[in-house]
């Protein structure tokens, strides 16, 4: 009786040691998912972080959303009216809506989030000036009162990159924009688990089962969210190859930008498959300093310009033909604004003739200080690029090589190259982030109080104020060429070319939605 | 001995403060901004001075020192810049793993180089003791990831016996269970131990082979002791103090295969935290870390100090 007494303990201990999650969820109603970088900071208004917005579209809603043909719908908006003076807005929020922790969304929330993001965000901060008030006549009905018609108004509040105006708590949202938000509770498809976030390790979500979803079908982020999943894991995984490793043995399923050196491979391996859900991809640029020597001649960033041949850096930075596109325009091509209209760029690296503007434009030979940040591999390999194009083109090339880190901190000194300061970068950017004149941080042209580069050209910043106020359509797409044509003529910034960045995942998995860069974990489904 | 502790133990104050101040400083005069890598890329110059200014950077480097000792010397660390939670609750959050892997590693490299290199000593210029240089040499050549490619290719993907990668810790109550915790270690603690085979495996071999030519092993064969007492109770035993001594040494440079180690099985320890917070200059985080790894450090070598009263009764302290 002892005896099997003591060999029933054992297999029970034994195959508890064999099976300690028995008890856990079921395989396919989990999500094992590898985010493009760790998730370190949880505001997405605090900071414009990818990781972090992709973090937010799981936990939060927003009132708008862009669907898959860039159309901005409502999202928790049920409806809403502009007065006949387009003076007022009346927003009314769907019934029903619910907090994670149990408390109803109300337009309160709505403003104090709204009001929020406006600090932060280059647009609503565009917005806030068009803005007399906010009103809240009842807990789901919200106004907001303008001192002039405006024609960026959904835009904003459907605008789905960095920053996303996402709704919170109005005792979250009451933290200041410049402090980091403590809890993290939403009324979006996902509830975030804080108990099991393991920084650098493991992000875990589960099922919202009080998500009062939209009727409509997904389209990009806006329509329905259905959740397929009771639990969604990210699990952070730095090393490409670990990816690529853990994808094939099955204990992931979805790797959201596989490293292309990858590319060809996943696309042979057995069980894998290769998808984008990012159609107008990710454009590089070279942004010049206005302020120095050589780049504070208009000429001479012409002649960069002309120097700069778009085919050179997709063959080396992505390396995979058909994931390349070149693309004169500034606005991604694709997208609304997308103009190819680009008069001396040609997007076509033209030496000989990038010289003899630069011997027309008095280059005295002042070197270019180029950064690279050699630990980004996503961009790593543009300034190489970059280095050949203006030195065959006549330039002098002060080479300098850094992590990411110090680029970031060096480019935001408006110090001469010699003292510190800078004459170049390279970096990427998703075609959401860059689709409108507003959003186009290029296009910040404040000059000293603008981004980094600070051109100060107040033809840019008159043409962004008008397209704000235009509410036809037409008129905006006008002005956004226009606006442009500007940009081209003052050398704001040089477009290298746009590239789709896909993902891969296991053959299992279906349903994942286009949308504007983001990638969000509803409506996908695991057979 | 006690007197001997208590110096030790005294001495490594002024060494952490020392270490606290260089590390401090280093990371303050070295480029990069913590506050522009927070900003990203849409940032202005606008939005990092104020995040500098809530980070508490903007005061002098005397001041921002003299509120980190301050607080250090309380047992607060501080806060990380980037993910808001005490710097003492991430290392408590990544030290099981960086410890299991570590520990695995040390008991697993000694539970094979020792007995190997008492055996290469034993028969010098055997087959053993050839497999044993050649081994060494491929252990300190090929580099920590390219092994753990290897087996990872071998051992998960081909095999599929064991995991490709990640970490669930032992304990707690989403633990794994210890063979599941086993199972997902076992190719980490191969990867990493190789090249402390190598290292102490050839300790091993050199110092038991010298110890086989004293007189004391001649006269305990000469008693009549067969070889595997005159090995383990002789040989051994005189040979143990470099031995002990590299294992010593390995522990410290343990620090840094980890660090590769955790990248390529993607375990959540404290050489991955490491890197995030010096590529984001969290200096917090990065100062907490050198000061751990500091006390460590000293605390492995007064450890390996102390076994020489054990190991040689000629030591005295």
């Amino acid at each position: 009786m002892k005896r099997r007494f003591l060999l029933t303990a054992a297999t029970v201990l034994g195959l508890s040691w064999l099976s300690p999650a028995m008890a856990q969820t079921p395989p396919n109603k989990v999500f094992r998912f590898v985010p493009h970088a760790n998730l370190t900071v949880l505001d997405p208004i605090w900071t414009t972080a990818y990781v972090t917005r992709n973090h937010a579209y799981m936990i939060y809603d927003t009132l708008f959303s862009e669907d898959a043909k860039g159309a901005i719908k409502p999202q928790m908006v049920d409806s809403y009216q502009v007065s006949k003076d387009e003076l007022t807005w009346t927003f009314k929020l769907r019934a029903g809506l619910e907090f994670h922790d149990g408390k109803p969304v109300t337009s309160t929330d709505v403003v104090a989030s709204l009001k929020r993001w406006a600090t932060r965000d280059a647009m609503g901060g565009i917005l806030t000036t068009f803005i007399t008030a906010y009103e809240t006549p009842d807990a789901n009905t919200f106004k907001i009162v303008l001192n002039q018609p405006c024609g960026i108004m959904l835009d904003s509040l459907g605008k789905a990159s960095s920053n996303v105006p996402f709704i919170m708590p109005a005792r979250i949202a009451a933290t200041p924009g410049a402090e980091q938000i403590k809890e993290h509770i939403g009324s979006g498809p996902f509830v975030f688990k804080a108990d099991e976030f393991k920084p650098g390790a493991l992000v875990v979500y589960t099922r919202n089962a009080k998500y009062k979803s939209r009727s409509e079908a997904p389209s990009g982020v806006a329509g329905g969210h259905p959740v397929n999943f009771d639990r969604v894991e990210w699990v952070i995984i730095r090393d490409p190859q670990t990816q690529f490793n853990a994808l094939k043995a099955g204990e992931v399923d979805m790797i959201e930008q596989p490293s292309f050196e990858q590319y060809e491979t996943l696309k042979k391996t057995e069980g894998v498959k290769v998808e984008d859900f990012f159609p107008a991809g990710l454009q590089f640029i070279m942004r010049f300093n206005h302020l120095h020597a050589p780049f504070n001649n208009v000429k001479i960033r012409q002649a960069a310009m002309v120097a700069m041949g778009q085919q050179a850096y997709i063959n080396t930075q992505v390396g995979v033909p058909e994931l390349g596109r070149l693309c004169r325009s500034m606005y991604p091509c694709g997208t609304a604004y997308g103009d190819e209209d680009t008069g001396y760029f040609t997007g076509v690296a033209n030496p000989a003739k990038a010289k003899q503007m630069l011997q027309e434009a008095g280059y005295d030979g002042t070197p270019v200080l180029l950064m690279r940040p050699t630990d980004l591999a996503s961009i790593a390999k543009l300034p190489l690029v970059a280095k050949q194009q203006l030195e065959a083109a006549g330039f002098k090339v002060d080479f300098q090589q850094m992590d990411w880190a110090t680029l970031l901190a060096r480019r935001a000194k408006k110090d001469s190259p010699a003292n510190g300061g800078w004459s170049a970068f390279l970096t990427a950017w998703t075609a959401g982030d860059i689709s409108t004149p507003l959003t186009m941080q290029m296009f910040n042209a404040k000059g000293q109080n603008g981004w980094f580069g600070w051109q100060d050209e107040p033809r840019l910043e008159y043409l962004k104020n008008r397209f704000a106020r235009t509410v036809d359509p037409k008129e905006k797409k006008k002005i956004a060429s226009e606006i442009q044509r500007v940009a081209f003529e003052t050398a704001t910034h040089a477009p290298l070319g746009q590239y789709q960045s896909p993902s891969a995942m296991r053959n299992n998995v279906s349903g994942v939605l286009q949308t504007p860069g983001i990638p969000v974990m509803w409506n996908i489904k695991k057979n | 001995m006690l007197s001997f502790l208590l110096r030790r133990i005294a001495a490594v104050l002024p060494v952490l403060l020392v270490v606290s101040l260089v590390v401090f400083l280093i990371l303050r005069l070295a480029p990069g901004d913590p506050a522009a890598a927070i900003a990203g890329n849409n940032a202005t110059n606008e939005d990092i001075a104020q995040i500098r200014t809530q980070l508490g950077l903007d005061s002098s480097i005397p001041v921002q020192y003299g509120i980190w000792i301050g607080r250090v010397l309380q047992g607060d660390l501080g806060y990380s810049f980037y993910l808001s939670k005490p710097v003492t609750e991430l290392i408590a959050q990544r030290i099981e793993p960086t410890l299991a892997l570590a520990v695995g590693t040390v008991i697993l490299a000694v539970l094979i180089a020792v007995p190997l290199g008492t055996l290469a000593a034993w028969r010098l210029g055997g087959w053993l003791d050839r497999l044993l240089s050649g081994f060494s040499v491929a252990g300190f050549s090929i580099p920590v990831f390219v092994i753990g490619y290897l087996l990872i290719y071998l051992f998960a993907i081909r095999l599929e016996w064991l995991p490709v990668q990640g970490y669930k810790s032992l304990l707690g109550p989403a633990g794994a269970g210890p063979w599941a915790w086993m199972r997902q270690l076992i190719l980490p603690w191969m990867t990493l131990a190789m090249i402390y085979v190598a290292l102490i495996a050839r300790v091993t071999r050199a110092s038991v082979s010298e110890a086989l030519t004293e007189d004391y092993i001649r006269t305990a064969r000469a008693k009549g002791l067969t070889e595997r007492a005159v090995l383990l109770h002789h040989a051994l035993v005189n040979a143990a103090v470099p031995i002990v001594t590299v294992i010593g040494i390995g522990i410290a440079l343990l620090i840094g295969g980890v660090v590769v180690t955790e990248t390529v099985f993607a375990i959540p320890g404290l050489g991955s935290l490491t890197v995030d917070a010096v590529l984001n200059r969290d200096f917090p985080v990065i100062q907490g870390l050198v000061l751990l790894f500091s006390v460590s450090y000293v605390m492995v070598n007064l450890l390996v100090d102390l076994s020489y009263l054990f190991l040689d009764p000629r030591i005295r302290y």
